[in-house]
C-alpha cells in the first residue's frame, strides 16, 4: 500500500485533525514520557483458546472458589500470593521479579457485555473492539495507525505477527507474518514491488499484491547483523517468538526512519475442557518465563522503558470446573501488563464468585476496551474513540 | 444461464481446477466441447464410484496399540507416540499419493473438505488407527449422505476425543463437542443464523453425555450409567433426546442446508456466496435428506460458478499449490513425503488443522511467510531440474542427469527427499514450445491461459527460455489464484 492512500483514508484525516485542532490534556501529557511516541513498542500476547483466569490469578481467600473448583483448584500453600485475597498460579514465578519491581499490572475481571462463548467470534471482538453485536473489518491497532500513530513515521512495518497465521489485532494493516527476521529477508527477494497494486480489481490478487509489497518494504528495513544477546531465551515455540520480538526490537534505532512500532506473539492452547492442570501449569510456565526473557533482552537494548507488554484472550473459563478435570468457555478473566513505563499492583475487581450470571459465568469488572483506551490516549497519544470505538475510562496503570 | 454447451479449453480448465487440482493439457482436451451440464455429471459421477489406488498402510490391520494408561514407563509412553507421530505420517503420505496420482480429483477434495468440515488433530487424539479409521468415514461419506456423515462423525472415536465427549458425564456435561457441533458443523455462529442460545448448548450437551470411547481398541462405545437420562429443550423442541435425536433436530433446521452450501459455495464457487442461491440449492440439498452430490451438481451449473468475474476469484490452498504443481507439469517423483513436509510449511499440516474450525482458507492461506514459502516451493522444484550455467561448481546438488523422463534431481524438504524429473519439452510440445526455445508472445500468451487463472501482473525478461520461463510464470502472484 501506498502511503498516499492511507493520507486518503478518512479516518485519518479525521484523526490528524482532531488532534491537532482540540489536543485535550492527555495528547498533551503523552509527550511529556521519556521515549517519544514513535520509538514506542506495543507487543500483544495472545493467549489463545481462552485462559483460565480463575486459576492463574486465584483468589485463595474465596470459599467458594475451592467449592468451584472441587479437583482442579490450586490450594493456598501453593500459591505465589500477592496479598491476602489473590495468589499467582507457582509456574508464575518467573514473573514475580516484575511484581517486585512493581511494574506489574494485573486487571482483573477483564471482559465485555453480552458474552459470545464461541472462540472464534469473542477473539474477533476483542481484536476488532466492537461490541458483542457489531462487525467491523478493522483491528483495533489499526484504526490507531488510521487515527495518527502510522503517520508519524515510516515504519519498517506497522506491525509483525510472530508465529501467527491471522492478522488478529492488526487486521487491515501494513503488516507482516514471520517466524525468523533473518530468514525472512533472506526469502524477501522472491517478492517484487506492484505499483499498481490497488488498482486491481480482483480482491484475491489485490490481497497478493498488497502482501508482496509489505514483504519489500518490511524486508528493507529488518536487514542488518543479527544482535547477540546475553539473554538466554527459553526453547520452544514461544521462546523462539520472544527471541524473534527482541532481534526486531534490536534491528529498530532510536529517531530514526522505520521501526515495528506493534508485534503480536501468540501461546497456547488454553482451551483446557479436560484435564487441565498439567497442560496449563506447562503454558503459563512457558508465558512466565517468555515475559521474563523479553524484559531481560529489551533491558539489554535499553529499549524496556518504551516497551508496553500486554496480555489478551478471547475468554476466561466457567467458574464450576466440569466433570472431565476441565473447564468449559466462560467471560471475564485477568490480564497482565508489564513494561518500564507500567506501574504495578492490582487494578479492577476480582469477579464476586457467589454473583453468576445465568450461564454460571463470572460478571465482568473492568471492559477489555477501557485498557485500550489507556494504550490509545497514553501510549501513542492518539484519538481513542476512533481505536476502541466508543468512549470508555481509561485505567491508570501507565506512570505519569 | 452461463454454464457453456460447447465448453472452451479455458472453461474446461476452469472446471477441472475448481472440481479437482491444476488439470495436465490431456486432461483438459478430453472436456473441450462437451457441455458443463454432461461434464459436471460425468465428474461427478466418477467420484461417487472412486476407489484408491494404493493398498491401506500396514499399521491399519495391526492389533490396536495399549492404551497410553497401562504403559508403565515414561520411555513406553513416548516411545509409542513417537510411533503414533510415524504412523500418522504415513497416513499423509498414503492420502498425499492418492491426490497427486487419482483419476478422480473431486473425490479427494471433497475428502479433504469434510476434513477440515470436522476438524480433528492427531496432535491431540494421538491414535493413528483412530485418524485412519475417521478418514475412510470422510471418503465413504465423501459425496455421499451428509445427515449420514454427520451421525458418523459425532460417533466417531477421533472426534470423540478431540472435543472431549468422551469424558462428558451427567453430573457436569462438557460442552466442547455440543457447541462446535452447533456454530462450526451444522447451523454456523449463534448470532449469524444459527439461532440457537447458551441454554440449547448445555442442553445438547447433556443428550451426548455417554458417548464415549473404549480405550481398549478405541471403538465406540456408549455407556448407559453416565448418559443424562432426563428430558431436555433444544431448539424449541422437548423430549428425552439423545445424540442421534439432536442431530436430527439440527439437520431438520434451515440454517443447516444453508451453512453447507455456504461452505461449498466458497470452497467451489467465489469467496462471497450469492444467499439467495444458497437457499434454493440448500433447500433441495435438505429435501434429497442432504445427498452431497445434489449439492455440488447444484453449485458447478450455477451462473455464478462460470461467470468471468469469478475466474481467479479463489486462492489456492498449500494442497491445491503442491499437488496441482506436480500433476499439472507432470513432475515425476521417487517419494511423496518432501510433498508431506511442503504443505505443512505451507500451514495446511494434514491431520492437524490448527483448531476445530479447520483452515480458514483464502485470503487466510496468504501471508508474507506462506507466500514467500509458496514461491520458493515453485522455485525449487524447477530450479532442481533446470540446467545451471556452471554445474561443474555444484554437481552434486544438480546432477544434470538427461533421461528419457527429462532431467532428474534431488528435491529436499527438510530430512525428506526424492528425485523428481521433468520433461519440459513434453510439457511445451502440446503448445509449440521447447524446451531450449525462448518462446514467442503467441506462446507467451497460451502459457500464461495455462498456468495463470487471471492477466500476469509481472513481465518476463526477454531471452527466458524453457524451463526457467515456466519457473518464472510461477513466481508470478496470479499462480496462487484457481
Amino acid at each position: 500500500m501506498k502511503r498516499r492512500d492511507f493520507l486518503s483514508n478518512f479516518s485519518t484525516v479525521t484523526g490528524a485533525a482532531l488532534l491537532s485542532a482540540h489536543a485535550p490534556g492527555w495528547a498533551q501529557a503523552v509527550a511529556q514520557r521519556a521515549s517519544s511516541v514513535q520509538d514506542r513498542i506495543l507487543i500483544l500476547i495472545e493467549l489463545k483458546g481462552g485462559n483460565d483466569g480463575l486459576n492463574t490469578v486465584v483468589p485463595y481467600a474465596d470459599p467458594a472458589y475451592y467449592q468451584l473448583r472441587n479437583t482442579i483448584g490450586i490450594k493456598p500453600e501453593e500459591l505465589l500470593k500477592l496479598d491476602e485475597k489473590v495468589g499467582l498460579h507457582s509456574d508464575l514465578k518467573a514473573m514475580l521479579p516484575m511484581w517486585e519491581k512493581n511494574e506489574l499490572a494485573i486487571v482483573q475481571g477483564v471482559g465485555y457485555p453480552e458474552a459470545n462463548l464461541s472462540h472464534f467470534r469473542s477473539i474477533e471482538i476483542w481484536e476488532t473492539s466492537s461490541k458483542a453485536n457489531e462487525y467491523l473489518s478493522d483491528g483495533w491497532v489499526t484504526r490507531a495507525m488510521r487515527a495518527g500513530l502510522g503517520g508519524k513515521r515510516k515504519y519498517t512495518a506497522e506491525g509483525v505477527l510472530i508465529g501467527m497465521n491471522d492478522f488478529g489485532p492488526l487486521i487491515g494493516a501494513k503488516a507482516v507474518s514471520l517466524n525468523d527476521p533473518a530468514a525472512f529477508v533472506n526469502q524477501s527477494r522472491l517478492a517484487r514491488v506492484h505499483e499498481q497494486a490497488t488498482a486491481t480489481q480482483n480482491p484475491a490478487l489485490r490481497y497478493l499484491l498488497k502482501v508482496e509489497n509489505e514483504i519489500s518494504q518490511a524486508a528493507d528495513g529488518l536487514r542488518g547483523d543479527k544482535y547477540a544477546f546475553n539473554t538466554v531465551f527459553p526453547t520452544g515455540q514461544f521462546g523462539n517468538s520472544v527471541a524473534a520480538a527482541s532481534q526486531i526490537v534490536a534491528s529498530q534505532q532510536i529517531d530514526k526512519a522505520g521501526g515495528v512500532p506493534v508485534m503480536c506473539l501468540t501461546l497456547g492452547s488454553f482451551d483446557t475442557h479436560q484435564n487441565q492442570q498439567g497442560t496449563h501449569a506447562g503454558l503459563l510456565k512457558q508465558l512466565a518465563e517468555g515475559m521474563a526473557a523479553l524484559k531481560s533482552a529489551l533491558t539489554e537494548l535499553g529499549a524496556w522503558d518504551r516497551t508496553l507488554v500486554m496480555t489478551f484472550s478471547e475468554f476466561g473459563r466457567r467458574a464450576k470446573q466440569n466433570s472431565s478435570g476441565g473447564t468449559d468457555h466462560g467471560t471475564a478473566a485477568p490480564h497482565f501488563i508489564t513494561g518500564g513505563a507500567v506501574q504495578g499492583g492490582l487494578y479492577g475487581k476480582a469477579p464476586d464468585l457467589n454473583r453468576l450470571d445465568g450461564n454460571q459465568n463470572v460478571l465482568y469488572t473492568t471492559d477489555f476496551r477501557q485498557i485500550y483506551t489507556t494504550v490509545a490516549q497514553q501510549w501513542w497519544g492518539v484519538n481513542s474513540d476512533v481505536v476502541v470505538h466508543g468512549r470508555f475510562d481509561g485505567i491508570r496503570f501507565l506512570r505519569s | 444461464m452461463l454454464n457453456p454447451t460447447q465448453m472452451t479449453s479455458q472453461q474446461a480448465r476452469h472446471l477441472l481446477v475448481r472440481t479437482g487440482f491444476a488439470p495436465t493439457q490431456a486432461e483438459v482436451d478430453k472436456l473441450v466441447g462437451k457441455s458443463a451440464q454432461q461434464a459436471v455429471s460425468d465428474i461427478i459421477t466418477a467420484a461417487v464410484a472412486a476407489k484408491p489406488k494404493y493398498p491401506v498402510p500396514a499399521f491399519v490391520s495391526q492389533p490396536p496399540p495399549t492404551p497410553a494408561n497401562q504403559l508403565k514407563t515414561v520411555d513406553e509412553r513416548q516411545e509409542q507416540r513417537r510411533a503414533q507421530i510415524a504412523e500418522g505420517v504415513e497416513i499423509k503420505a498414503w492420502w498425499l499419493r492418492e491426490m497427486l496420482e487419482t483419476p478422480t480429483p473431486l473425490a479427494e477434495r471433497m475428502a479433504l473438505f469434510w476434513h477440515n468440515h470436522f476438524a480433528t488433530s492427531q496432535q491431540k487424539v494421538v491414535s493413528s488407527q483412530a485418524m485412519w479409521r475417521q478418514n475412510q468415514l470422510f471418503r465413504t461419506q465423501a459425496l455421499g449422505s451428509f445427515a449420514s456423515l454427520l451421525h458418523g462423525v459425532s460417533k466417531d472415536p477421533a472426534m470423540l476425543v478431540y472435543l472431549d465427549a468422551a469424558n462428558s458425564r451427567r453430573e457436569s456435561p462438557n460442552e466442547n463437542f455440543a457447541r462446535e457441533v452447533m456454530e462450526l458443523f451444522t447451523l454456523g455462529e449463534a448470532t449469524q443464523g444459527g439461532g440457537y442460545n447458551e441454554q440449547d448448548i448445555k442442553e445438547v450437551a447433556r443428550a451426548f453425555t455417554g458417548w464415549s470411547v473404549d480405550r481398549d481398541d478405541f471403538s465406540f462405545k456408549y455407556r448407559e450409567r453416565i448418559h443424562d437420562i432426563f428430558s431436555k429443550t433444544v431448539l424449541g423442541k422437548v423430549g428425552n433426546f439423545n445424540g442421534d435425536d439432536v442431530l436430527n433436530i439440527m439437520l431438520a433446521q434451515a440454517a443447516c442446508g444453508e451453512f453447507i452450501v455456504g461452505k461449498l459455495w466458497k470452497e467451489f464457487v467465489s469467496p462471497v456466496p450469492d444467499t439467495m442461491e444458497v437457499k434454493r440449492i440448500a433447500k433441495r440439498f435438505a429435501q434429497s435428506g442432504y445427498a452431497i452430490d445434489i449439492a455440488l451438481a447444484d453449485l458447478f451449473v450455477t451462473d455464478a460458478f462460470w461467470a468471468e468475474s469469478n475466474r481467479g476469484s479463489l486462492i489456492k490452498s498449500p494442497v491445491d499449490l503442491v499437488v496441482g504443481s506436480v500433476r499439472q507439469f507432470g513432475f515425476s517423483y521417487s517419494d511423496v513425503l518432501p510433498f508431506v513436509l511442503k504443505t505443512a510449511q505451507l500451514g495446511q499440516n494434514l491431520l492437524m488443522p490448527p483448531n476445530v474450525k479447520g483452515w480458514p482458507g483464502y485470503t487466510d492461506w496468504i501471508n508474507a511467510t506462506t507466500l514467500l514459502e509458496r514461491k520458493s516451493f515453485t522455485q525449487q522444484l524447477f530450479r532442481s531440474i533446470e540446467p545451471v550455467a556452471n554445474s561443474s561448481m555444484n554437481p552434486e546438488m544438480n546432477p544434470e542427469k538427461n533421461t528419457t523422463k527429462g532431467r532428474m534431481a534431488k528435491f529436499k524438504v527438510g530430512k525428506a527427499e526424492a528425485t523428481m524429473a521433468l520433461d519440459v519439452d513434453a510439457f511445451l510440445r502440446p503448445y509449440g514450445g521447447r524446451a531450449d526455445g525462448v518462446p514467442n508472445d503467441a506462446l507467451k500468451t497460451t502459457l500464461a491461459g495455462v498456468l495463470l487463472a487471471s492477466a500476469a501482473t509481472q513481465n518476463i525478461a526477454n531471452g527466458t527460455v524453457g524451463a526457467a520461463y515456466l519457473r518464472t510464470l510461477t513466481l508470478d502472484p496470479a499462480y496462487q489464484l484457481k
